[in-house]
């Protein structure tokens, strides 16, 4: 499989990152390297085989439910770009 | 005096002990020589007054006859662990301007033993890279040359500033990342001894996250026996992270020296990759005597799907990094780029913050991810990862102890020689490093020789889950038997 021009803008599009008109070429390129080179993963028989899903068998722990953390909006917006009192502050949304 | 940055960690801890010097000099020796060293990019932030603080402290448990396992060691910390009050970037644009307000699980049990941090260091963007030169802060430059030549060369990657830091005496210790061979590759081009413990055998928290099904914590050093002390620190269950294994953490430095007598040794066929230099290949004949003469046996053994677990790895990592990395959007915290509207204020600050090869995998996970292409990419490399992991269970049951692989195709090569316009070829680094992720295994990196022109080549030893003993045993075998590697000082 390889993308076009389209598909690598719709791909930059859903990464929410910006692509100019004049890297789009170069970015396809790299993209279909790499995907030429997993390519070779089509040969490998999968069927009935379980894809991973933890590495080392582990169940998954579960603690009380409790809180053990928080309280400090200081500490959660210390490296706000910007803020506005206790708020992180975004373009407006909604009109 | 003796030079207070040639010692080991072990020799380290003897001198502070017999009172022959201070953990202040210690420090003040190692921050004198990042000093000189500054054209290495080995650190891209130094802390001294942090260190001679620590130091401080560390004299004075010293004084008093009570000090902890590692008091007064200097440690250089890889800026992917964030570090309270101390800038930690991942060197990425878009953490640049990330002070933590929290300490990683890893650092801290640092220094609750008692270590002293020198500085952060260099390290791949987001730790993406094999040579680290996509650093935002630039290419670190390995302290090896070839014999008789200048060229700058690359101390390998992500890890590349803790490489180099250790290899050339301006840290006894450090700590690195590992998602694909991270420590071992760096390890390998540098000459010194890095080890990627088993999946969970160190906390992932606070940790900048990248591939978290792959990334693990590890120690480099100048001695085995070194980085058995640093793990011994470093691992252990943090009920902050639910994949770290809820094991009691073995005494590793006893595990240096032991017998390997009996050993079965598997000889992955498979690692003889179509291509392999002649000195590689005689590296790798050359450990196995080694191991066989300590009274090891030798077992040739099949691992089926090594040559798939680079492609499968190249699925499973961008995936998951692009998963991690959406959670840098401008807002929370690090790099922000102005805008009116929120979906362009996410797309310019990440398009502003992200390198190139970040932006690559991103894009690549974001597709192999997405609606109509999930089965056909990640779901089959994960039913591929179930593969490769059962090659080694295979050879585990079978009575195999650890396997032994060369550590690196190839010795270090120059800055720019690989980061042109196919990353294809610098993924091909990891090629034998990328298995032991791939199945979780823990493995260990030892210099075992310089190749023709004076490079340092190093053998890999992978074991089975949760018995890095066996990997100190055998990498010290290893050791003794190579000797060690320094490079001649020229910076």
């Amino acid at each position: 499989m390889s993308v076009d021009a389209k598909t690598v803008r719709d791909i930059a599009h859903l990464a929410r990152i910006a692509v100019k008109d004049d890297e789009v070429e170069d970015l396809k390129g790299e993209l279909n390297a790499i995907l030429d080179f997993v390519e070779q993963l089509a040969e490998v028989e999968v069927t009935g085989v379980e894809p991973m899903t933890s590495v080392t068998p582990m169940t998954m722990k579960k603690r009380t439910d409790v809180v053990t953390d928080g309280g400090d909006p200081e500490a959660i917006l210390k490296n706000a770009p910007a803020r506005e009192g206790d708020y992180f502050v975004v373009p407006k949304v909604v009109e | 005096m003796t030079d207070l940055t040639a010692l080991t960690i072990a020799a380290a801890q003897d001198g502070l002990r017999r009172k022959e010097f201070t953990a202040v000099e210690l420090a003040d020796a190692h921050l004198a020589a990042m000093e000189r060293a500054r054209g290495l990019n080995a650190y891209v932030l130094e802390t001294p007054d942090r260190a001679r603080a620590m130091a401080k402290d560390a004299d004075a448990r010293l004084a008093a006859g009570n000090p902890r396992p590692l008091e007064g060691i200097p440690i250089a910390v890889k800026d992917m662990f964030c570090t309270q009050g101390i800038r930690t970037t991942a060197c990425s644009r878009i953490l640049e301007p990330f002070v933590p307000t929290y300490e990683s699980t890893v650092t801290a049990n640092l220094w609750r033993d008692g270590a002293v941090l020198l500085g952060k260091t260099n390290n791949d963007e987001f730790a993406m890279g094999s040579s680290n030169e996509t650093s935002c802060f630039g290419p670190v430059i390995s302290p090896w040359r070839r014999k008789g030549a200048n060229t700058h060369l690359v101390p390998g990657g992500s890890s590349g500033g803790s490489a180099a830091a250790v290899a050339a005496f301006l840290a006894p210790g450090a700590t690195g990342t590992d998602t694909g061979g991270s420590i071992r590759q760096p390890a390998a081009f540098t000459g010194v001894v890095g080890l990627k413990p088993t999946y969970g055998r160190c906390s992932r928290w606070g940790i900048v996250a990248f591939a978290s099904s792959l990334d693990q914590a590890g120690p480099f050093a100048r001695s085995v026996r070194d980085a058995a002390l640093l793990l011994r620190s470093m691992a252990g269950h943090d009920p902050k992270d639910t994949t770290s294994a809820e094991r009691p953490v073995p005494d590793y430095p006893a595990a240096v020296g032991r017998s390997i007598n009996r050993m079965r040794i598997g000889i992955p066929k498979e690692y003889r990759a179509d291509g392999m230099s002649s000195e590689i290949e005689a590296l790798w004949e050359k450990g196995r005597q080694w191991l066989a003469d300590a009274g090891a046996e030798m077992i040739e053994v099949s691992l089926p799907h090594t040559k798939y677990a680079l492609p499968a790895y190249y699925i499973v990592n961008p995936a998951e990094a692009s998963s991690n990395l959406a959670r840098y959007d401008g807002v929370r915290y690090g790099l922000r780029t102005a805008s009116d509207e929120v979906i362009a204020l996410y797309e310019r600050t990440r398009a502003a913050g992200f390198g190139q090869e970040v932006r690559r995998r991103v894009m690549i996970g974001t597709y192999a991810l997405s609606a109509g292409y999930q089965d056909a990419y990640y779901v089959r490399a994960q039913r591929v990862r179930t593969l490769i992991k059962r090659d080694f269970e295979k050879c585990f049951a079978a009575g195999i102890d650890a396997m032994l692989t060369p550590a690196t195709p190839s010795a270090a090569f120059a800055v720019g020689e690989k980061s042109a316009e196919n990353p294809v070829e610098m993924y091909l680094n990891d090629l034998f490093t990328v298995p032991a992720n791939m199945a979780g295994l823990p493995g260990i990196v030892v210099p075992a020789g310089l190749d023709r022109q004076g490079l340092p080549l190093g053998l890999q030893v992978v074991g089975r889950p949760f018995d890095e003993e066996t990997l100190f045993s055998l990498g010290a075998v290893i050791e003794t038997a190579a000797g060690t590697f320094a490079p001649q000082r020229w910076w």
